[in-house]
């Protein structure tokens, strides 16, 4: 960041050549940063205060997309309501699960490379792929699951069908595609240096302890940096949903994006879809705000220069 | 998973791969077994989906239905593979995926983040960290922020039904490959560039002749993500390409899936849509395969502080 107690002065002519050439080496960013990133952002402000249906210009209308979004949309609410349930729970389940594979995958085994790219790998498949394998697999008509389950002679689980079951199975599906996560984790959990856990064990520390009080405040800055990105990818998570069930069953997984999306190109309400944006970006800041206040309270970065 | 799992980690263990002697008395037995029951059911698991795609490419209709379901199609169509394909476009939508969409934003992003990398990395200039601090601040921003006024603009244009919204922005660089790009950069020696400046080397020269060739391997993590992102992209397609003929891959497929029951196709559908979601699959798995190294490595590149 800005160094705070420099104060403006003049800059030698060599100083001006580098910030120029500076300049020059990252001046696509600074392009693509103007063209795509802050006109666009000006825009949908301005449009969320206008009726616009790219059919004619827009119509300015003050304050009405939220004033409409806040009291006169009931799919707002749940909209709101499905996505922080989402991210509420996909964001620490996935780190947890990543991490406690990670630490498996961090002991003596033999074959850790095989099982690495196992667990890895799911992250990388086309969504569209992950969308119709799951969908298959978990249908109630035709899926191994329930087929399974049926010829035991239980009752089947209407995974995506059911909209008591709907977010936790996709919060499932999520959970297989953390293979990158776990990957970090690992990454991490073996530069954890050994000297304290050989120091610990000799003071009399139990493996638990050692997990405790070592290798997890060792690993917080990476856990911190995966909770952040989790919870504005999960945020913003579109692409399952929309193939797998389509905002159902009963709207239960009706998330923010996929009620943005519909209200923008199915509708046509580009106004009132970029008004319902910005109120998303708001609280992607909110919620990256107060997790990173709050991690000066719990992440050490003791290992770091 | 179960909780006790760290429990089992450490016993008699020092994590970080440290090679002690396992205890060797029957609770250390009974927690090794443990231990890999654990993987080879979770490793087994997460294979799962995919057999179950592959394998069920190869059944006919009186096996997709059946209870319990059928693991081992007996007998095996491999024909659906090859039917499946040549009923659709598909290999339209692969020369689309490729040429138009995934080969071009490769090469762009590579060549854009590397030099404004290079600048936020190997030069030292007034103003550099501030301006460095927005461009990972974006990374903030959800995409639906920029989607509408962006699909506007491009409507505009007239780059609707083109490939160019989709590559264009990324000639000018992507904030997460030019965080990854300049923390490699920025262990390479600060004397390789100072002696070559003493030469009277111009900046364009170093990066060129020095920084590049010695960053092959994170130019590579560079190339092989955002190839395989182009591939796997949905969204962006989907937004901007609505002709049938211009469908990538993953637009190809979720059409048939949409219209399986109302083609006329019912027989053989399901079969030939699991076959040709494993034919998609496949390239990212011989990529994944040869590249794993670098692709790990690179996963920690970005993930790590540095």
């Amino acid at each position: 960041m800005a160094i705070s107690n420099v104060k403006p002065r003049r800059m030698s002519s060599a100083e001006w050549r580098n910030v120029l050439t500076g300049l020059l080496f990252v001046s696509p960013w600074v392009l693509g940063f103007l063209l795509w990133t802050a006109y666009p952002l000006v825009s949908s402000l301005y449009y969320s205060f206008t009726h616009y249906d790219l059919l004619r210009p827009p119509t300015f209308l003050g304050l009405k997309n939220y004033i409409e979004i806040f009291t006169d949309d009931p799919h707002f609410g749940t909209a709101m309501y499905n996505t922080l349930y989402y991210v509420g729970l996909s964001a620490p389940l996935g780190m947890l699960s990543s991490f406690l594979v990670a630490s498996l995958l961090n002991t003596r085994i033999v074959g850790r490379s095989v099982f690495r790219a196992i667990f890895f790998f799911p992250a990388i498949v086309p969504a569209i792929v992950t969308a119709m394998v799951w969908q298959f697999l978990l249908s109630v008509q035709y899926g191994a699951i329930n087929s399974t389950l049926q010829s035991m002679g239980l009752a089947t689980i209407p995974f995506l069908s059911n909209p008591t079951l709907a977010k936790p199975s996709l919060i499932l599906i999520h959970m297989w595609t953390q293979g990158n996560a776990m990957v970090i984790f690992l990454a991490t959990l073996q530069e954890v240096p050994r000297s304290l856990y050989e120091a610990a064990t000799m003071d009399g520390a139990n493996a638990l302890r050692r997990l405790w009080h070592i290798t997890i405040p060792m690993c917080t800055p990476v856990i911190l940096f995966n909770l952040v990105m989790s919870f504005i990818g999960g945020f913003q998570n579109f692409t399952l949903p929309w193939l797998l069930t389509q905002g159902g069953p009963n709207n239960a997984t009706e998330f923010y994006s996929l009620y943005l999306y519909r209200n923008g190109f199915k509708f046509l309400r580009m106004g009132k879809a970029s008004a319902l944006a910005w109120i998303l970006f708001l609280v992607i800041v909110i919620f990256t705000v107060i997790l990173f206040k709050s991690s000066g309270r719990w992440v050490y970065y003791g290992g770091e220069e | 998973m179960t909780v006790s799992a760290p429990s089992h980690v450490a016993v008699g263990q020092v994590p970080g791969g440290a090679e002690q002697a396992p205890r060797s008395s029957a609770w250390g037995w009974v927690v090794t077994t443990l231990k890999y029951v654990v993987l080879i059911t979770l490793a087994a698991s997460f294979l799962l989906p995919f057999y179950w795609m592959a394998s069920s490419a190869l059944k006919d209709d009186s096996q997709i239905y059946t209870v319990p379901p059928v693991w081992i199609p007996i007998p095996a169509h491999w024909e659906n593979y090859w039917n499946a394909w040549q009923t659709y476009d598909f290999n339209l939508y692969i020369t689309n995926t490729l040429f138009k969409y995934a080969l071009p934003v490769t090469l762009a992003t590579v060549v854009s983040c590397s030099i404004v990398a290079y600048g936020f990395a190997r030069i030292r200039w007034r103003g550099r960290d501030l301006l460095f601090s927005l461009c990972m601040a974006t990374m903030m921003i959800p995409f639906q922020v920029t989607m509408v006024p962006l699909f506007i603009t491009f409507k505009k244009l007239g780059w609707i039904n083109t490939y160019l919204p989709l590559v264009v922005p990324y000639s000018f660089g992507d904030a997460y490959f030019i965080f990854m790009l300049r923390q490699f950069f920025k262990q390479i020696p600060r004397e390789l560039s100072d002696a070559a400046r003493m030469d009277g080397a111009n900046e364009f020269d170093i990066m060129v002749r020095i920084i590049i060739p010695l960053a092959k391997p994170a130019l590579t993590v560079v190339a092989l993500f955002q190839f395989m992102w182009a591939w796997n992209d949905y969204l962006g397609p989907l937004i901007y390409l609505n002709r049938q003929d211009l469908y990538t891959i993953a637009l190809g497929v979720e059409n048939l899936r949409r219209t399986i029951g109302t083609r006329g196709l019912d027989y053989l559908a399901y079969p030939y849509l699991m076959a040709v979601s494993t034919v998609i699959t496949l390239p990212i798995v011989i990529i994944f395969f040869f590249a794993q190294r670098t692709f790990i490595e690179g996963i920690s590149l970005t993930g790590l502080k540095g």
